[in-house]
């Protein structure tokens, strides 16, 4: 049985020793935290996606507790809990928050296989990055999309596709969180977080390229020219252009898709609109006023 | 691939030309370089080599084409060579006499766990032969360590089995008698492999002569480069030779790299391309290493041989060699 | 002959100097000519012309706009058609001038004479006055990187020149104007050589030429002898021996630090074979930049050559006189196939970088399937920098910029020694570049807070 003493006694003295240790280590390096930081973390989602751009979840409560104390947390979004989560946080930290529209990606391109004819052959490292840095890609098109899919990479939700007929991304707007990994991802800045819309009603351009007119049309089918019918029509101020592209601010947007059966190449689209007939732009414009 | 259409020009970045390199081409040329030491084994062991072999040839390829086809589900690898290589070193590395089942099972470790189980080619972090090769001694250490004499031709399982230059080592360093080192082939007919002891230890380590020709043809298609290879041997040679001369149990530093598996594990296994590091300073420590261990595992160790122990040990820090030994930059040396 | 080359890597592409042996003819006038305006490292050229003007060959129809920059000049006479966009050579549109080609009438002042003039004839050439009318005459570096040359004649302050390093090593496949040049135009290229050395103020000239070109160190040897300031400096034959550093090591045995570090930082000013040429010419005869040698080739082009192109003329003028582009899957390089870019167009003009065009067909055109690395080292090996390309090409795949500019990624010649001869036909340079790339704008960005 002696050994088992010996064993038992010198296995205590060492877990005694560790204890001490350990004990007097954290005591005298303990790093003060502010409390709250923990509370936020625990009503997190705790899914640590980064999708906010932060580290994880402790991450991005710490920089709530910051802007906090600064007063706001404006910008400050959790794609994964959304609203509901931020509310809370906001609740937690003892001040109010705007509640941000939900947003979603949109892919500012339609130039597909049979839109923009292809003038050459890429042959290298499969990315989008490297592609533009190679040059405009495979079609006389320098802004459009390239199709390699970074955007689908960088997307933790699964939420974008690259659609093999046409060879652009698609976005699910069920699993879109907005987090905007895409639009980072993207080399040549197509992809644009958009208000997600009424009914998820949007109208955008669906184009990117700023070359004149005639060169655009050239490239692509659907390009915008940057004529400026759409300019003309909008009764809301909603669109610019400028650079030989037309842009339409969301936030004026009232949805009436005028611009959209003026534009002469289809480069402006709608998205969820009921199909069949042309809808009633006024029932349009004042449902989207109750509701925007 | 993307579908290239007629007419439109190429793009890509520079540069557009590529060498005569290629995977099949390293492969392949391990392979002719193994050529001589496998008719060697065949003059030496007859039919037990050719079983040996071809079995472990062939289990190695359909391992491989089997996992990355139905497990890894990706197109099948076979044709990069890799697999054949693995096979012939890991039957190289076994005794003639072995049993079929085993051999499956060496082949199964080393494909499945020393290779495909981290990704394929070029990511293991073992050898695989040696990885299979070490599973089996640790698991069979009877059927492992029971070397067939040569000259059986025509026997395999039944062939008659005696004792090898490294377990006489072993013995007089035991019990201390150097007269038992007198016992041992000279030098001479250790290169040509003709063993006067009866037994000759695994079918690819018999005849330095034939494993050396390999090297050279290694060396003139530039597929390895010298440093790996030579430094191990150096090392064995320098520290069994200080060994030989502190005491008389320790034997002869000639015997000593001619003898097991020096010459095969430093030309063949050590300088795999995956497993060692990849610089030039890097495979000098590396070899290093691998030849102070082998003599270590050898003399003191409860095995006879430890060149296969020794590179699996090495193999495990070629990753923090990789990290310590960088290339010298241009411009930190100047003037001529 | 004791042969030098530089100390760290290095690879042997195969020769195919196909045209080596052609003399140059001049390429016929082009329709219209093309002038991008960002033809050099720098900024952008101001235009000085208009729509409807009238130019002659050598008239001045862009100026240079900011100190790093550089004008250019009519290659043609005839009307400007219109300053507008085009394509170039990576596909994205640049401005560019295009002028109508109508008839060939040269400015006055062009000394169009092939007689040589000597040094001797023009005492009253001082150093400042030889950089001036460098400067003013647009010359750039005709390598193919473009860096404006009179730039590199005025080293900073904590730099001292001691030497010019003419660089005729043309280690790049396939290409063979610069050797051309040497052989047509040797004494020429020696008087220009005096020309920069005075203008360098420096006592010490060399010519580096690889010991595959014997007729042009035979010739220029010969040309040397009883000159003690200029040395000719045969060179065993590797790539990427024709980059800046590569040189300044092989010829004088200097390694030039790292980047911001440059050659007249060990003291040696280097200088494209074909700039040199162009500076006799801009000095001696006041012609500016506006023409350069240029090789057509190709394994499958029919009637490859050597030609002296007005700038401005497109590819496929000059891949139609060498009896066009061969049937197949064709890659149409601006450049060597180590280095050149691939054009997207046969639009594409020729710039003042424009040493050759290459057509690569069929088989050359394509990449090799991608297998895995087999981390076989031979990348680390032929890396003429002592980087380690696979770490560089995987950091930069996982984006880990903060390591990748630890491990020296700027240094990167991006000569591709590293995928020409990887085994598994990885793509290093691309991940390389982009990760550089990165790097880069994170270095630029950081400096300027």
């Amino acid at each position: 049985m002696n050994f088992v003493l010996t064993a038992v006694c010198v296995l205590g003295a060492i877990a005694l020793v560790a204890a001490i240790v350990l004990y007097v280590v954290s005591k005298k390096f303990a790093v003060e935290e502010d409390p709250r930081i923990g509370e936020v973390t625990a009503l997190l989602p705790g899914a640590n996606c980064g999708g906010c751009g932060f580290a994880g979840c402790s991450g991005m409560a710490g920089a709530l507790v910051c802007g906090a104390d600064k007063g706001s947390i404006e910008g400050l979004v959790c794609p994964v809990g959304g609203e509901e989560v931020m509310k809370q946080v906001a609740d937690a930290l003892g001040i109010t928050v705007a509640i941000a529209e939900a947003m979603v990606a949109v892919v500012r391109c339609n130039g597909s296989c049979a839109h923009r004819p292809r003038i050459a052959a890429y042959d290298g490292l499969h990315t989008c990055a490297a592609m533009h840095a190679t040059g405009a890609g495979e079609t006389g098109c320098g802004f459009g999309c390239l199709g390699c899919g970074d955007c689908v990479e960088a997307c933790l939700f699964d939420a974008i596709h690259i659609n093999e007929e046409t060879g652009l991304p698609e976005v699910d707007e069920n699993k879109c969180t907005s987090c905007g990994a895409c639009v980072k991802a993207c080399p040549r800045h197509i992809i644009e977080l958009r208000k997600k819309g009424p009914k998820g009603r949007r109208v955008y351009v669906q184009c990117v390229n700023m070359d004149k007119g005639a060169v655009a049309k050239k490239a692509c089918e659907v390009a915008c020219i940057g004529c400026g019918k759409c300019e003309k029509v909008c009764k809301f101020e909603a669109i610019t252009i400028e650079k030989n592209l037309s842009y339409i601010d969301y936030n004026k947007c009232r949805l009436c898709t005028k611009c959209v059966d003026e534009c002469p190449t289809g480069a402006i689209v709608k998205i969820n609109f009921p199909l069949k007939k042309m809808v009633n732009t006024e029932v349009v414009s004042q449902e989207s006023e109750v509701k925007v | 691939m993307i579908k290239i259409i007629m007419g439109n020009l190429i793009v890509s970045l520079s540069p557009h030309a590529h060498g005569t390199e290629s995977v099949e081409k390293n492969m392949f040329g391990v392979v002719i370089a193994l050529l001589p030491a496998v008719l060697i084994s065949l003059f030496y062991f007859g039919l037990g080599s050719a079983v040996v072999l071809l079995s472990s040839v062939a289990a190695c390829m359909f391992l491989e084409w089997a996992i990355s086809k139905y497990i890894l589900k990706r197109r099948p690898t076979l044709s990069d060579g890799s697999a054949i290589v693995t096979g012939l070193l890991l039957g190289m590395n076994l005794p003639s006499n072995l049993p079929v089942w085993i051999i499956l099972i060496g082949a199964l470790m080393a494909i499945g766990v020393g290779k495909m189980s981290f990704g394929g080619l070029g990511n293991n972090p073992f050898n695989p032969a040696l990885v299979g090769r070490c599973i089996l001694l640790v698991s069979f250490p009877a059927q492992m360590t029971s070397w067939p004499v040569a000259g059986q031709m025509s026997s395999y399982l039944d062939a008659e089995t005696g004792a090898t230059p490294l377990s006489v080592m072993k013995a007089a360093i035991k019990t201390g008698n150097s007269d038992l080192l007198t016992t041992l082939p000279d030098t001479f007919h250790m290169l040509l492999g003709n063993n006067p002891l009866g037994g000759a230890g695994t079918i690819g380590e018999v005849c330095a002569i034939a494993l050396l020709l390999g090297f050279i043809y290694l060396l003139w298609k530039k597929v390895i480069t010298w440093h790996i290879p030579v430094t191990i041997i150096t090392t064995v040679f320098v520290f069994s030779g200080l060994l030989h001369l502190a005491s008389p149990v320790y034997a002869n530093p000639f015997v000593v790299i001619l003898s097991g598996g020096i010459m095969l594990g430093a030309i063949f296994m050590a300088t795999d391309y995956v497993t060692s590091p990849m610089t030039h300073k890097g495979q000098i420590i590396y070899g290093i290493a691998i030849g102070f261990l082998t003599i270590v595992i050898r003399n003191w160790g409860s095995y006879p041989e430890g060149m296969s122990f020794a590179i699996l040990i090495m193999n495990a820090f070629t990753p923090l060699i990789n990290l310590y030994t960088k290339p010298k930059r241009f411009g930190e040396k100047l003037n001529r | 002959m004791k042969l030098f080359t530089f100390r760290i890597g290095g690879v042997h592409p195969q020769e195919h100097k196909l045209t080596a042996d052609i003399p140059t003819k001049e390429a016929a006038l082009p329709k219209a000519a093309v002038f991008p305006l960002g033809q050099h490292i720098g900024a952008p050229a101001r235009p000085v012309v208009k729509r409807g003007d009238k130019v002659k060959v050598g008239t001045l129809i862009a100026e240079a706009n900011g100190f790093v920059s550089a004008p250019i000049y009519s290659s043609v006479s005839g009307t400007v058609a219109k300053i507008d966009t085009s394509i170039d050579a990576t596909g994205y549109r640049q401005p560019v001038i295009i002028i109508n080609v109508e008839g060939d009438e040269w400015e006055e002042g062009i000394d169009r004479s092939s007689e040589l003039e000597n040094m001797e004839a023009h005492p009253e050439l001082t150093a400042e006055e030889i950089i001036e009318r460098i400067k003013i005459a647009g010359i750039t570096g005709m390598g193919g990187a473009s860096f404006p040359t009179f730039i590199k004649l005025c080293p900073p302050p904590t730099a001292k020149a001691e030497c010019i390093i003419v660089n005729a090593v043309e280690c790049e496949p396939y290409i063979t104007a610069d050797y051309r040049l040497m052989m047509e135009h040797a004494a020429e290229i020696l008087v220009g050589l005096k020309l920069l050395m005075k203008a360098a103020k420096v006592e010490k000239g060399y010519i580096g030429i690889e010991e595959n070109k014997p007729k042009a160190i035979e010739l220029l040897t010969e040309l040397t002898v009883e000159d003690s300031q200029i040395t000719i400096v045969p060179l065993a034959m590797k790539y990427p021996q024709g980059g800046e550093k590569q040189l300044v090591d092989a010829v004088i045995g200097r390694q030039v630090p790292a980047p911001p570090a440059i050659p007249v930082n060990v003291g040696a000013i280097v200088q494209n074979v074909g700039t040199v040429f162009a500076v006799y010419q801009a000095v001696m005869k006041h012609k500016p930049l506006f023409e350069r040698y240029t090789t057509v080739t190709g394994e499958h082009i029919k009637q490859p050559g050597n030609f002296l192109v007005r700038m401005g003329t497109p590819f496929k003028d000059l891949i139609a006189a060498c009896g066009g582009l061969p049937d197949g899957d064709n890659k149409v390089l601006a450049g060597g196939p180590m280095m050149g870019k691939s054009v997207i167009s046969l639009e594409v003009p020729v710039t003042k970088g424009t040493n050759s065009i290459t057509v690569l067909t069929d088989a050359d055109a394509h990449r090799k399937p991608i297998e895995p690395c087999i981390r076989c080292g031979k990348c680390v090996e032929v890396c003429p920098m002592g980087l380690e390309p696979y770490l560089l090409a995987t950091l930069s795949a996982f984006k880990h910029y903060e390591r990748l500019e630890q491990e020296d990624v700027v240094s990167c010649i991006s000569c591709g020694s590293c995928q020409f001869t990887c085994p598994s036909h990885r793509p290093i340079l691309d991940n390389i570049l982009q990760g550089k790339g990165v790097v880069m704008s994170r270095i630029k960005a950081r400096n300027q807070k």
